[in-house]
């Protein structure tokens, strides 16, 4: 049997567009260092290190053994997870499988990104294949934006349906003191806002910021003793689908990895009813569009109901399933961390620490993280010790 | 001493140098770009498995996890299934320079493929094209296709 482990401390900083006032290392230390105040532990307590990053990004590999000192790996066992847009939520599972398989007791999992050091978009065009999809691939704005055109095309959705997303997630940043973003948008600034790539313009999408995430996990006997209410693993799911970005846009699935890891995670749990059982979730929402079609994926509401689910106020924070307390990631998204700052998110809200962004009660909890080819990873988290 | 340089701004350092890749094609993809050179002729493959037609041919079915041999000729045209129009600068790190915009990325089933193309369509005014649209492909001269994805230009809306 598998040790049952929990989340036991968060730490972020304080998104920014840009932080010349920290190289790489430095900013990853910050976020460690207020992990590590948010359980009271030191560093000499943790066993294991699992970090990533987006390839690319920085134009410097292997962070794991270069970025030591600020992650406190000095002669620990560390190594680098990087799956994309999902590498946060990716390096948290890692660091859930190092627990549970017994090994380690106590594990740190860091995501970080600084998107200010380099041309993001030429960066994400590194992910497809250089023979058959570079030429014509322009990042992740053009493939959502495609994606989009193809939903609004099957259920009738709207740009107007989108941009409400933005204005729940921009919202919901003003109770958040380390979002990016700060400022609350209307439908109509969205709509004025300029258009990138057909359908999708600048207020439907997410910022480039620089901010690094990390998460203390412990095993069961030692949580309980570190923090009051730990957030326990429920489950996670991994799925990819394809190789080169016409293999399996079938649109009309829906977001066919998403729903099938979703599927798995809620089987595990015994979750029926997600929209009714969940207490609340933060998604992985790299632009408004996602959010009317992905919580269908997640079986929130019924395929195509997504823009009436969001309309009907069902997803704001005292709304059936509160989505995004935090403003998401279309408030920040400093892409490495991302996916991780979802499992924090939904995290904090299981040990009560949201503060003006907490959800009363949170204590099933969703987070979800995605990636440039339309791929999944779900986390299920709980205050109950499963 | 430490005050002396409070008001110092942080500093950043600039690269931009190029660095040279050479990528491996695979044998089918090659067979593909040899057939679209001699013949203005797409081809895909069949997997045993599900029966599914791939475009471009590849050696392995991902679901299936068979490897694939039948090449099937397929059409140079097709319909959209999504797209987008690029509309802000970004550097394209194929050239090093920014690309061109704007322009269109397309979704493209093929006719008689079962997966989508990915590649260009000639059409930038969000209100002249329409997903599910016939499009078809429009080829460079024979004297300057090079094996590359843009040996096909681009692809033009047929309705």
């Amino acid at each position: 049997m598998p040790q049952r482990v929990a989340i036991v401390g968060t730490g972020q900083t304080d998104h920014k567009s840009h932080r010349p006032d920290v190289n790489q290392r430095e900013m990853i230390n910050e976020a460690v260092v207020r992990a590590l105040e948010d359980c009271e532990m030191t560093i000499r307590d943790i066993d294991a290190i699992i970090i990533g990053n987006m390839d690319h990004f920085e134009s410097i590999n292997y962070v794991d053994t270069w970025s030591v000192e600020g992650s406190g790996g000095v002669m620990k066992p560390i190594m680098k997870i990087t799956t994309g847009g999902t590498t946060g939520a990716s390096v948290a599972i890692a660091a859930y499988y190092h627990v549970a398989s017994g090994l380690f007791d106590k594990v740190l999992a860091i995501g970080w990104e600084k998107n200010s050091e380099s041309d993001t978009t030429a960066a994400i065009v590194t992910c497809s294949d250089p023979v058959w999809d570079r030429f014509s691939y322009s990042g992740a704005i053009p493939s959502l934006a495609s994606e989009a055109s193809a939903y609004m095309e099957q259920y009738g959705a709207t740009q107007h349906d989108a941009a409400r997303v933005a204005v729940r997630d921009r919202k919901n940043a003003m109770n958040n003191p380390h979002a990016h973003l700060r400022k609350p948008v209307t439908i109509e600034d969205v709509m004025a806002s300029p258009m990138l790539a057909y359908p999708v313009k600048l207020g439907d999408v997410c910022p480039r910021t620089d901010g690094a995430c990390a998460v203390v996990l412990a095993a069961d006997g030692i949580a309980q003793k570190v923090t009051p209410r730990p957030a326990w693993f429920v489950a996670s799911a991994v799925r990819h689908t394809y190789t080169w970005f016409g293999d399996s846009t079938d649109y009309d699935q829906g977001l066919v990895s998403l729903k099938n890891a979703s599927r798995e995670a809620y089987q595990k749990a015994g979750i029926r009813n997600p929209a009714d059982e969940l207490d609340v979730a933060e998604l992985y929402l790299p632009y408004t569009y996602a959010g009317l079609k992905y919580i269908e994926a997640l079986d929130f509401c019924a395929p195509g109901h997504g823009p009436r689910f969001v309309a009907d106020g069902h997803t704001e924070i005292d709304g059936k399933i509160p989505v995004n307390p935090s403003g998401g990631v279309i408030s920040t998204n400093c892409i490495g961390a991302t996916a991780l700052l979802r499992v924090a998110e939904a995290a904090i809200q299981i040990m009560g620490k949201g503060g003006k962004r907490q959800v009363h009660g949170a204590n099933l909890a969703l987070a979800t993280g995605f990636g440039g080819c339309f791929w999944s990873d779900v986390v299920l988290l709980c205050g109950d010790r499963p | 001493m430490a005050h002396e340089y409070e008001n110092h701004a942080p500093m950043t350092m600039r690269m931009e140098t190029p660095m040279p890749y050479e990528w491996s094609i695979g044998k089918y993809g090659s067979r593909f770009f040899q057939e679209i050179r001699e013949k203005n002729q797409f081809i895909g493959i069949r997997c045993p498995g599900c029966g599914k037609v791939y475009i471009p041919p590849r050696r392995v079915c991902g679901p299936c996890f068979k490897e694939l041999d039948e090449l099937v000729e397929l059409p140079n045209q097709g319909a959209i299934t999504a797209f987008s129009i690029v509309n802000y600068p970004f550097i394209d790190p194929n050239t090093g320079i920014q690309r061109p915009i704007p322009y269109t990325y397309g979704y493209i089933r093929i006719d008689g493929a079962d997966n989508i193309f990915s590649h260009i369509i000639d059409e930038t005014d969000e209100n002249k094209i329409k997903v599910g649209m016939r499009v078809r492909a429009v080829f460079k001269e024979k004297d300057a296709m090079q094996g590359h994805i843009n040996d096909i230009k681009h692809f033009e809306i047929v309705d």
